[in-house]
């Protein structure tokens, strides 16, 4: 369970986000919509306890972020927008030294990324070192990293970016199985045909605040539009920013 | 995938559980291990000895070997002309215009004795011979000295013996005798040649360190690695001091794998020749290792904090480069200024490092007052910019890389 409570940040004159609210709740997955620049990432981040925020909480499985960051950290899974692997070190090398990182006794360690492996179907690529792999072949690695610790919270920044149809079809697919094992998965996308084919709660922000936060059908109702696309033009006030 | 569980965490190990991915990583890139495991500590000792080697050498040839030298009028001063062969002087055909000769670096140095010389020595008159030579050629320093020497021992032989003919004592002509002596023993001798060895050890730090340094900062924020790592639940500190303990492993094998060097190439250096005795063994390479321990530290803070600094690879490697050019300060400011070594200069990072190994190669060794007063002095400065680092490492904007 993610809890935000009028999250603010501004760098200089730039308020990048300016009062966001909302909650993302175990066994869901919730989508952060917003065109590019909207404060998505800087959301997250604050999330993440990488940046502090000017003002608001962050609470995680009610632990607050300003209190005991590192306990945060420890609840969460993170793929951040930025997602370098180390490319001298093979696939399970890069896991494990997250894991070993997350504390991970050497047993645990060993079954969880085995399982997670399997789970993303990387078998073929785990010994090889991640220097030349494909873009496809970069984020399985960096999302079984960051799951190694077997995280209640999945936070995911635009994960299906520069992804083919197949590996983008895995990926949601995956992300289903996380929200079956019952765990709180937000993510954040400009693509609203993945928003609206994945999320139980889609929260859309637009120069930095939330101006909608509601269930698919909520929106489409609220906004009087049959069609997502549209509904999400009318909430935004213009289409700029935003890929079908 | 299982049920989400809470996982017992253990995090004791973080420090180096960063430490020894960081060191397996590098010594995975063959530009880091060349850099810091073979021409960064080997390239100095060998360098160093063929510079000596050269010097020492150069210095024997001239004292040695036969003196070629253009002498003009040979034929007025048979007498001298044979002192001057007796000394290794070979007189050779007189050239034309010597002058110009010398000029244009043809000859050294060329020797004139005017056709005046037969009628004014008869008459017991001061004669004059010239020698025609270029002072801004270095080479020709020695040949001048050395001829001049032999002329003047011929003139003094004769003088006396002049003397002795008209019955007076050749000590009556010379009131005041000036003897010369000197008390640099044979390893002090050698200090002035070795001068620019403690510069040596720090560039070899520096160099051994310098592509982790970059890589572990600005090289992991660039390929984007940072922000992940930093979502890990560590300590941004216990990270920095993971990362610090790789640099300094790798520097200080740089170090030891450059004295190891010199104690080899120590055998090959020929200061023996020259009245030298030089220590570059076991004892020497431990005591230079206790002396850089806080250097070492020291180093890779700063090394670190300025590639944190640095918005990219590159940039960190321009800064870099300006940096490696700070430790060479001491060794020149020392050599154009010779000063008196104080205690309170011991406690001057890269100073008295410079001094406690000059010391080392003295022969006389660090005094335990100058050994304590150089650690301590290095180690708190390690200790402000390992913290000034730290601080920067817990700024927002490390991570961030776009």
């Amino acid at each position: 369970m993610i809890e935000v409570k009028d999250l603010h940040k501004a760098f200089g004159a730039v308020k990048a986000v300016d009062g966001v609210t909302f909650a993302a709740r175990d066994g869901q997955i919730t989508g952060l919509l917003g065109p590019n620049g909207a404060g998505k990432t800087t959301t997250l981040r604050m999330l993440y306890t990488l940046m502090k925020p000017d003002r608001g909480q962050v609470l995680v499985d009610g632990i607050d972020a300003a209190v005991d960051p590192l306990a945060v950290r420890r609840q969460l899974g993170v793929l951040p927008d930025a997602r370098g692997l180390y490319k001298r070190l093979t696939a399970r090398e890069n896991i494990d030294y997250f894991a070993r990182l997350q504390g991970l006794p050497e047993d645990e360690l060993r079954t969880r990324r085995e399982a997670l492996v399997r789970a993303l179907d990387m078998a073929d690529i785990a010994d090889r070192r991640t220097e030349g792999f494909s873009q496809g072949q970069r984020v399985k690695t960096a999302i079984a990293r960051a799951l190694i610790h077997d995280p209640r919270n999945v936070i995911l920044d635009e994960p299906t970016n520069g992804l083919d149809v197949m590996a983008t079809r895995a990926l949601r697919e995956f992300m289903r199985n996380l929200k079956a094992e019952g765990r709180c998965v937000l993510f954040s996308s400009h693509i609203m045909q993945e928003v609206g084919a994945l999320c139980d709660r889609i929260v859309v922000i637009a120069r930095g605040r939330v101006v909608a936060d509601a269930t698919p059908d909520q929106l489409r109702a609220q906004t009087g539009e049959s069609n997502l696309e549209e509904a999400f033009v009318k909430l935004i006030g213009s289409d700029e920013g935003l890929a079908a | 995938m299982n049920t989400p569980t809470m996982t017992p965490v253990r995090r004791a190990r973080a420090i180096l559980t960063v430490f020894l991915k960081e060191v397996r990583e590098n010594l995975r890139d063959r530009r880091t291990l060349t850099s810091a495991f073979l021409t960064g500590p080997l390239l100095t000792p060998l360098m160093f000895m063929l510079l000596i080697n050269f010097t020492i050498n150069r210095e024997l040839d001239k004292a040695e070997q036969p003196l070629k030298v253009p002498v003009i009028g040979a034929q007025y001063a048979p007498n001298l002309l044979n002192a001057l062969k007796e000394g290794g002087v070979v007189p050779q055909p007189p050239v034309a215009d010597p002058e110009q000769a010398v000029r244009d670096q043809q000859i050294d140095l060329a020797l004139r004795i005017r056709s005046s010389y037969p009628e004014a020595w008869r008459k017991g008159e001061p004669v004059q011979v010239e020698l025609i030579y270029d002072s801004s050629q270095r080479d020709s320093h020695t040949p001048v000295d050395r001829v001049t020497d032999l002329i003047e021992n011929y003139a003094r032989m004769q003088g006396a013996m002049r003397l002795v003919a008209r019955g007076l004592s050749p000590a009556t002509a010379i009131p005041v005798v000036v003897a010369k002596r000197d008390q640099a023993t044979p390893q002090s001798r050698a200090v002035l040649l070795f001068n620019v060895l403690p510069y040596l050890f720090v560039l070899t730090l520096f160099i051994g360190g310098m592509y982790l340094a970059i890589d572990l900062t600005a090289g992991e924020r660039e390929r984007q690695s940072l922000e992940p790592l930093f979502a890990n639940p560590v300590p941004r500190w216990k990270i920095f001091l993971g990362k610090l303990a790789a640099i300094c492993a790798f520097s200080t094998a740089s170090l030891v794998i450059c004295l190891v060097g010199f104690s080899v190439v120590g055998h090959f250096v020929p200061t023996g020749k020259l009245g030298m005795e030089l220590h570059l063994g076991p004892s020497f390479a431990l005591h230079v290792l206790l002396l850089q321990a806080p250097m070492i530290v020291l180093l890779a803070s700063l090394q670190s904090l300025v590639s944190a600094f640095a918005k990219s690879y590159r940039e960190a490697q321009t800064y870099l480069s300006l940096l490696m050019m700070l430790p060479i300060l001491p060794s020149v400011v020392l050599m154009v200024m010779p000063i008196k070594p104080q205690d309170w200069m011991y406690s001057v990072p890269l100073l008295g490092q410079h001094l406690g190994i000059l010391d080392l190669v003295r022969g006389s060794g660090v005094s335990p007052l100058h050994l304590a007063l150089c650690l301590g002095g290095s180690a708190v400065a390690a200790v402000i910019a390992a913290g000034i680092t730290m601080q920067l490492y817990r700024s927002e904007r490390l991570a961030i890389s776009g």
